[in-house]
C-alpha cells in the first residue's frame, strides 16, 4: 500500500492528475467521513473533503515522505475542519474557556443529568444520536474521538495528525469519552 | 465518592494501555463498588456506541469532482499525452521549439529576485508572503524566489524558478502556474505571446 502511494506521489509531481485520481479514490471515504463527523452536514463535509485533497495536490511538493500520507492527509481536513467550525462560531460556543479555570469548559458546566426527551429518543436512528452528540463535543475534543474511533486511529498516529504531544491526546480523549458517556447514558 | 484514580483507570484500560498490576486494581474495585461498575459499562457503551457509526462512504462522483477543481494539469504531461495522441503535432511542436530558442538563453540567464508591485505583499529576503487575512488584488508573478500564500489572491499565481506555499487558511482565485523547467519557461513565454496557440493545447 505505502510503496503504491509512494509511486503515485511521484507521478503526481509530474503533473500527472490520473495518478492523484488514483489516490483520492484510496482515501476518498475515510477523509469524507472525517469531515462528516466534525462538521454534521453532508454539504459542507463534501466541500471539505474536495478541499482536502485539492490542497493536497498543490502542496504535494511539501509533504515530508517520512511521514505517512494517511496522517499528512487528515491533518490537512482536520485544520479545514476547525478553520470551518471556526468561521461559523458565534461569539460563545461551547469550548469557549471559561475564565480562570483552566481546562474547564461551558460544556462541563451544563447540567450532565439532561437526557434527551423520549419521543425524540424515539424519532432518531442511533446513528443519528450519536452523530449529534459528537457534534456537541467542543471541536478539539471532536477530533480526537473522531480520529481514535471513526478512523480507527492510534494514539501516536492522531498525536502526528494534531501536532500535539502524546498526553494532550490522552486528556482531550478521556474528557470527549466522559462527556459522551453522561448524554449517552440513558440511550 | 471513589477516588478519581479509579476514573483514571478506566481510561487507561479503555487506551488499552493499563499494566497489569492497574488492572487487578481496577477489576477489585469494580467487584465491590457498585457505582463504578457502572461507570465503567457506560463507557464501554459509549465507545461502542461511536465505533458503531463509523461506515460512510463518499458521495458518487466524489474523485470526478475532485479532478475537475484541480489546477490546470502540469503542460508538458499534457503535451506529451498530446503528441503522444496527435504524432502529427510533434512536428509542429519542434517547429515551435526551434523557434524558441531563443528564449533557453533567456532562461539561463535570468535569475535576479523579482515579484509584481502589488498592496498588501510582504517580502522578506526572497520570500514573498501573502499575510494571514490580507487580500492581494490582480496577477500576481514571482521570479526566482519563495512564495507564501497564507491571505487570499484575487488572481492567477505564477511562480517562476522558485517554490510556493499554500497555508490551510491561504486562497487562490485563479489558476496557479509554477515555471521550474525549460519547457514549462517556453510554454510560459508561448502563454504569453501567442493566445491563439495555447488556446489550441489546452482544449
Ligand atoms: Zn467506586
Amino acid at each position: 500500500m505505502d510503496a503504491i502511494i509512494k509511486k503515485r506521489i511521484k507521478q503526481v509531481i509530474k503533473g500527472d492528475q490520473d495518478a492523484f485520481g488514483e489516490i483520492v479514490e484510496i482515501y476518498k471515504n475515510s477523509v469524507y467521513q472525517l469531515c462528516f463527523r466534525m462538521l454534521g452536514n453532508s454539504h459542507e463535509a463534501e466541500d471539505i473533503a474536495q478541499e482536502t485533497f485539492l490542497r493536497a495536490y498543490v502542496n504535494i511538493k511539501s509533504f515530508n515522505q517520512d511521514l505517512k500520507f494517511s496522517t499528512w492527509l487528515f491533518r490537512i481536513a482536520t485544520n479545514l475542519c476547525i478553520d470551518r467550525l471556526r468561521k461559523k462560531k458565534p461569539d460563545y460556543y461551547l469550548d469557549a474557556e471559561v475564565a480562570g479555570s483552566e481546562g474547564l469548559t461551558m460544556y462541563s458546566q451544563i447540567p450532565s443529568d439532561t437526557p434527551l426527551p423520549e419521543t425524540e429518543l424515539e424519532s432518531l436512528e442511533l446513528q443519528e444520536i450519536v452523530q449529534k452528540e459528537i457534534l456537541k463535543l467542543p471541536e478539539k475534543y471532536r477530533s480526537a474521538i473522531v480520529l481514535k474511533y471513526i478512523e480507527d486511529l492510534s494514539l501516536n498516529e492522531i498525536s502526528e495528525i494534531l501536532e500535539l504531544p502524546l498526553g494532550t491526546v490522552k486528556t482531550r480523549i478521556h474528557r470527549g469519552r466522559e462527556a459522551l458517556r453522561q448524554q449517552l447514558r440513558y440511550v | 465518592m471513589c477516588p478519581e484514580h479509579i476514573i483514571e483507570l478506566m481510561h487507561q484500560y479503555l487506551d488499552e494501555e493499563i499494566d497489569p498490576e492497574k488492572e487487578q486494581i481496577l477489576r477489585e474495585h469494580l467487584r465491590s463498588c457498585k457505582e463504578c461498575e457502572i461507570i465503567f459499562n457506560e463507557l464501554k457503551k459509549t465507545v461502542a456506541f461511536v465505533k458503531s457509526i463509523s461506515n460512510m462512504q463518499a458521495p458518487a462522483d466524489f474523485t470526478a469532482h475532485v479532478l475537475a477543481r484541480l489546477p490546470k494539469e502540469k503542460k508538458k504531461v499534457l503535451a506529451a499525452r498530446l503528441l503522444r495522441n496527435h504524432p502529427f503535432l510533434s512536428a509542429a511542436s519542434l517547429f515551435v521549439v526551434l523557434m524558441m530558442g531563443s528564449l533557453f538563453s533567456t532562461w539561463s540567464q535570468d535569475r535576479e529576485f523579482s515579484v509584481t508591485n502589488q498592496k498588501n505583499l510582504v517580502v522578506k529576503n526572497n520570500t514573498v508572503i501573502v499575510p494571514k487575512g490580507e487580500v492581494v488584488k490582480g496577477d500576481v508573478v514571482v521570479r526566482n524566489g519563495k512564495l507564501k500564500i497564507e491571505g487570499e489572491i484575487q488572481g492567477d499565481v505564477t511562480v517562476i524558478h522558485g517554490e510556493k506555499y499554500l497555508a490551510s487558511a491561504g486562497h487562490v482565485t485563479g489558476q496557479i502556474d509554477e515555471v521550474n523547467e525549460v519547457f514549462d519557461w517556453i510554454w510560459y513565454q508561448m502563454k504569453k505571446s501567442a493566445k491563439e496557440v495555447t488556446g489550441f493545447f489546452e482544449q
